[in-house]
């Protein structure tokens, strides 16, 4: 079998108006959506109490709802979670609350009204825990960000740290632009799924740059528009393959995972596709623009020896 | 060109052994045991300890299958859990309380020789066993204030000693005032305190109108007195926990102030909370005899005095100056008094009796208030006349309280006052059902995708593709291999993080086999295009996966719990996939098709390029 080969390269730097646009579209409606809707920030980040319980029946959440409101919690936010069975409360920090001893009060008062209720999870996150971890999100953010530019920079050469980054930005804007426009849950691991997608999709950058320099070496005389059209087109099925696979692990994560994993393969898989296209339609443009030459790489190393068949 | 040294062979091989061998305690599962461990230094865990247990567990016809014993305890394996239960009461009514904690536990059922190799199951974490995890926030604010105020009574005290008068002695937020009548009395305060309080800063200030001295805590000191804050409540949080007979129970310090704890399998997060924040102190000052108490039951709280309850009795007004608190209190037992009254019997360290002692002297005729400071609830338990010199350290509170009272009074004496009070800032608590229906659900998605990668790539690249799914086969085998090794607690977002390295560990296969394709369309013998294949590949593969390491790190550094198990598993798959991938693959390659005369190489149909000589 072989899929994904193209008889001739494919101009994908030539729809670049194309792509920059519909780029600048999504980058200004993610901006635009977490500005006005901001993120549905899970208690890991706000702090508060979340709470997952479990009926035997299938749960009467107005009755649970009832019980709340009778202990003096009308604010909390009571769902099913999952199956019919499960309920998931939510409460926000309480100031006579301090310590987390919410809990203990909401599931005497749940035990006493039907005593067939289990436990199931409680989260309790303290205001000036969820402040921390949301600054220790954006330091890891910034990190690996330079982390990235200073790599590629050293590895190929600053154009192509700058223009992956870019790209991979894009990504995690999108990502972030998703969360706040359907307003899903953005908790720990979501924040760990977007960081992972900063790494990960910096992959395709990374070998369409290793194809690109190799090809300044092999095709001398083509110009940096052909040597960089050539290398996604090369490297295309592998593209495809590898994010095909990690796409159904994900999917598998998904599916089986539980909620627990739901939006965390929810932020991969956003990030897995658009990780293919901005690698492809906005790092290699950007590249062009930058004014990438087979100077900036073939006189940094001299060529390998080539293996002759 | 496509053959290994005979070594690298070895290598290879030996480190497969070596992951199949520490990945193997983790099939055989636990079994439910009961640990009995030593509570106190006294406390042996020896074969006549042993032999007493299994005496009365025969006696009870208790079936059991097996016995441990180690320097840390006793482990005792049953087939069921209603036989662990019933075994663990049984055995927690036989054992003395006071020396041993009995307890309940799952132990491997791996072999007793894989122990002996430690090779040892993963450990898992809370959110796969069911169990609680509180992080709690030392209140260094209040660690500051309570010793600001220990350090006033001290310095009023040197001067007093000294003879240096003084016009009063406050405490301003972080800094301790003394108000001078003059200038030379300040100088001589400085002096003398100068020799006796090396930890203080003394600033003379005449800004107010008056000669007043300024005393703060050095930065440094503060830093030191903030560590052994921390350290103190640590061991204090120990004592507590071992009130609850968890099995391994983990305490530790997170960051400057915060203190982390892991109670596994605990079910009542109530009781644990209660006896976790369960700050109980003793303090001993003076009551004031001549204050007015009607006028302070209305408001008028005399200067330097506060106004309590006495238990049983009516109101008392105390000093507020803190002669003794309950730091000093090396053991607390319930009894009885002479009257055969329940009361606690305190001892003393040598400080404390020494203080003890010389304000008994100095009070004969007084009444001295023993208060009860629990959850800011302070009590006066019993305000005594002091009758005679008490030395030797022996103390006895006899209050009226109930034996059962006395019992709790002395529990929480024990197990020591946090040295700054502290507050609970996360709780996560997960059900034993929803432990193990996570450790499903993790397996189950690592499993389907591993099945769905496998299946696609051994028809898309066929004998290579078997190959390719075989060393990612290995490379899961290495991960937990190594996983296991350094006996890392693994938790759901961990799980996450071995399936994603599932899907991205193949990326380094599908780079080398697209190569080889690649390099056969391009016209090349069979080969030679495996050899260049895994040859040029390598630098996409190191850089590919090295900046994806860089993300782990950055989740590593600044993440936090759960995170920070994704990044290590994210990590170390990353370093298993670099040798798996590469090496592994490759030997399997030589040892299949490295000795033959090949005619094609078989990683499935290829299409070839029409124009690949204008290529070369």
């Amino acid at each position: 079998m072989d899929f994904f080969r193209f008889e001739n390269d494919i101009p994908f730097t030539r729809y670049r108006l194309f792509s920059f646009t519909l780029s600048i579209i999504i980058t200004i409606s993610s901006v635009y959506f977490l500005a006005t809707k901001g993120l549905n920030l899970a208690v890991d980040f706000t702090g508060g109490t979340v709470m997952e319980i479990s009926y035997q029946q299938p749960a009467d959440l107005n009755k649970t709802r009832q019980v709340l409101a009778d202990i003096g919690m009308p604010d909390a936010i009571v769902q099913n979670f999952g199956t019919s069975r499960d309920v998931m409360i939510r409460l926000p920090v309480k100031e006579e609350h301090a310590g987390g001893d919410l809990s203990e009060t909401v599931i005497a008062a749940l035990k006493a009204d039907d005593p067939s209720v289990e436990m199931r999870r409680i989260e309790f996150v303290g205001p000036q825990v969820g402040d921390e971890l949301l600054e220790n999100g954006l330091l890891a953010l910034l990190f690996v960000a330079m982390g990235i530019v200073a790599y590629l920079a050293f590895r190929f050469e600053w154009k192509f740290g700058v223009s992956c980054i870019i790209a991979n930005l894009h990504d995690v804007l999108t990502i972030l632009g998703c969360f706040s426009f359907f307003q899903w849950e953005f908790d720990l691991t979501v924040l760990a799924a977007v960081l992972a997608v900063l790494g990960y999709s910096v992959n395709e950058s990374v070998v369409i740059s290793d194809r690109i320099r190799e090809n300044f070496r092999k095709l001398r005389k083509a110009t940096t528009e052909h040597v960089i059209n050539n290398a996604i087109t090369e490297t295309m099925s592998r593209t495809i393959i590898t994010h095909g696979s990690t796409q159904l692990v994900v999917v598998s994560m998904f599916l089986f995972g539980g909620e627990a994993l739901h939006n965390f393969a929810l932020a991969l898989t956003i990030g897995i596709l658009f990780g293919i296209y901005s690698s492809i339609m906005i790092a290699s443009p950007t590249l062009l623009l930058l004014g990438a030459k087979r100077e900036d790489l073939v006189k940094i190393r001299k060529p390998k020896e080539e293996v002759v068949p | 060109m496509n053959r290994y040294p005979l070594w690298k062979y070895i290598i290879i091989a030996a480190s497969i052994l070596l992951g199949l061998l520490y990945t193997l305690p983790n099939f055989f599962g636990e079994s439910p045991a009961v640990q009995i461990s030593p509570l106190r230094a006294g406390a042996h865990t020896d074969t006549a300890l042993l032999q007493r247990v299994e005496q009365t567990l025969k006696q009870q016809n208790i079936p059991y299958s097996g016995t441990i014993l180690e320097a840390t305890g006793i482990k005792i394996r049953f087939a069921d859990t209603d036989t662990q239960i019933k075994a663990k009461d049984i055995l927690s009514a036989e054992i003395d309380s006071n020396d041993y904690i009995v307890a309940l536990n799952l132990l491997p059922n791996s072999p007793q020789w894989m122990r002996h190799i430690s090779a040892l199951p993963m450990y898992l974490g809370l959110d796969l066993r069911g169990g609680v995890h509180f992080m709690l926030q030392v209140d260094m604010d209040g660690a500051l204030t309570k010793s600001l105020d220990r350090f006033s009574a001290d310095l009023r005290s040197t001067l007093r000693e000294k003879r240096i008068p003084s016009a009063g002695i406050s405490r301003e937020r972080s800094k301790v005032i003394i108000k001078f009548r003059d200038g030379q009395a300040r100088e001589r305060a400085i002096a003398e305190f100068k020799k006796a309080f090396e930890d203080l800063d003394f600033q003379p200030d005449n800004s107010a109108g008056e000669p007043r001295l300024v005393i703060s805590i050095k930065p440094e000191a503060l830093i030191g007195m903030q560590n052994s804050a921390v350290q103190r409540n640590i061991t204090t949080l120990r004592n507590r926990v071992n009130e609850l007979g968890v099995a391994e129970p983990i305490i530790q310090q997170a960051g400057a102030d915060r203190v982390i704890v892991q109670l596994p399998g605990v079910q009542d997060t109530a009781k644990a909370k209660e006896i976790l924040g369960r700050t109980a102190t003793l303090e001993v000052r003076m009551v004031d005899e001549k204050g007015d108490i009607d006028a302070a039951l209305r408001g008028a709280v005399p200067l330097g005095t506060e106004l309590f309850t006495e238990r049983g009795s009516g109101p008392i007004l105390v000093k507020k100056q803190i002669l003794l608190t309950g730091d000093r209190i090396t053991d607390a037992q319930p009894g009885f008094d002479q009257d055969n009254q329940p009361a606690v019997h305190l001892t003393l360290d040598n400080n404390g009796s020494r203080i003890f002692k010389q304000l008994t002297r100095n009070n004969v005729g007084k009444r001295m208030a023993i208060l009860l400071v629990e959850k800011n609830l302070t009590e006066v338990v019993t305000a005594p006349v002091i009758r005679e010199e008490i030395g030797g350290g022996r103390v006895q509170i006899s209050g009226k309280m109930s034996s059962i009272e006395a019992r709790d009074v002395a529990l929480l004496l024990r197990a020591g006052a946090l040295a700054a009070p502290m507050e609970i800032v996360e709780e996560r608590t997960v059900g034993p059902s929803l432990g193990a229906e996570n450790i499903t659900k993790g397996f189950n998605s690592t499993l389907y995708g591993f099945l769905g990668v496998a299946a696609f790539i051994m028809v898309y690249y066929s004998s290579i593709g078997v190959i390719s799914t075989i060393a990612l086969a290995i490379n899961l085998l290495f991960l937990i291999g190594l996983l296991s090794i350094l006996q890392a607690t693994l938790t759901l977002p961990g799980m996450a993080g071995m399936a994603l390295t599932v899907g991205m560990a193949i990326d380094a296969n599908v780079l080398i086999n697209e190569r080889i394709r690649d390099e056969i369309r391009h016209g090349a013998s069979p080969q030679a295009a495996i050899h260049a294949g895994y040859d040029r590949a390598w630098d996409a593969i190191i850089d590919t996966n090295l900046t994806t390491m860089l993300a782990g790190i950055g989740l590593m550094v600044f993440g936090s719990g759960p995170v920070k198990g994704f990044a290590v598993v994210l990590c170390l798959g990353i370093l298993t996939t670099l040798f798996s991938a590469v090496t592994v693959s490759r030997a399997m390659v030589n040892l299949m098709y490295g000795n033959r005369k090949l005619t094609h190489v078989p990683i499935g149909s290829i299409k070839m390029l029409k124009k690949s000589s204008k290529k070369n």
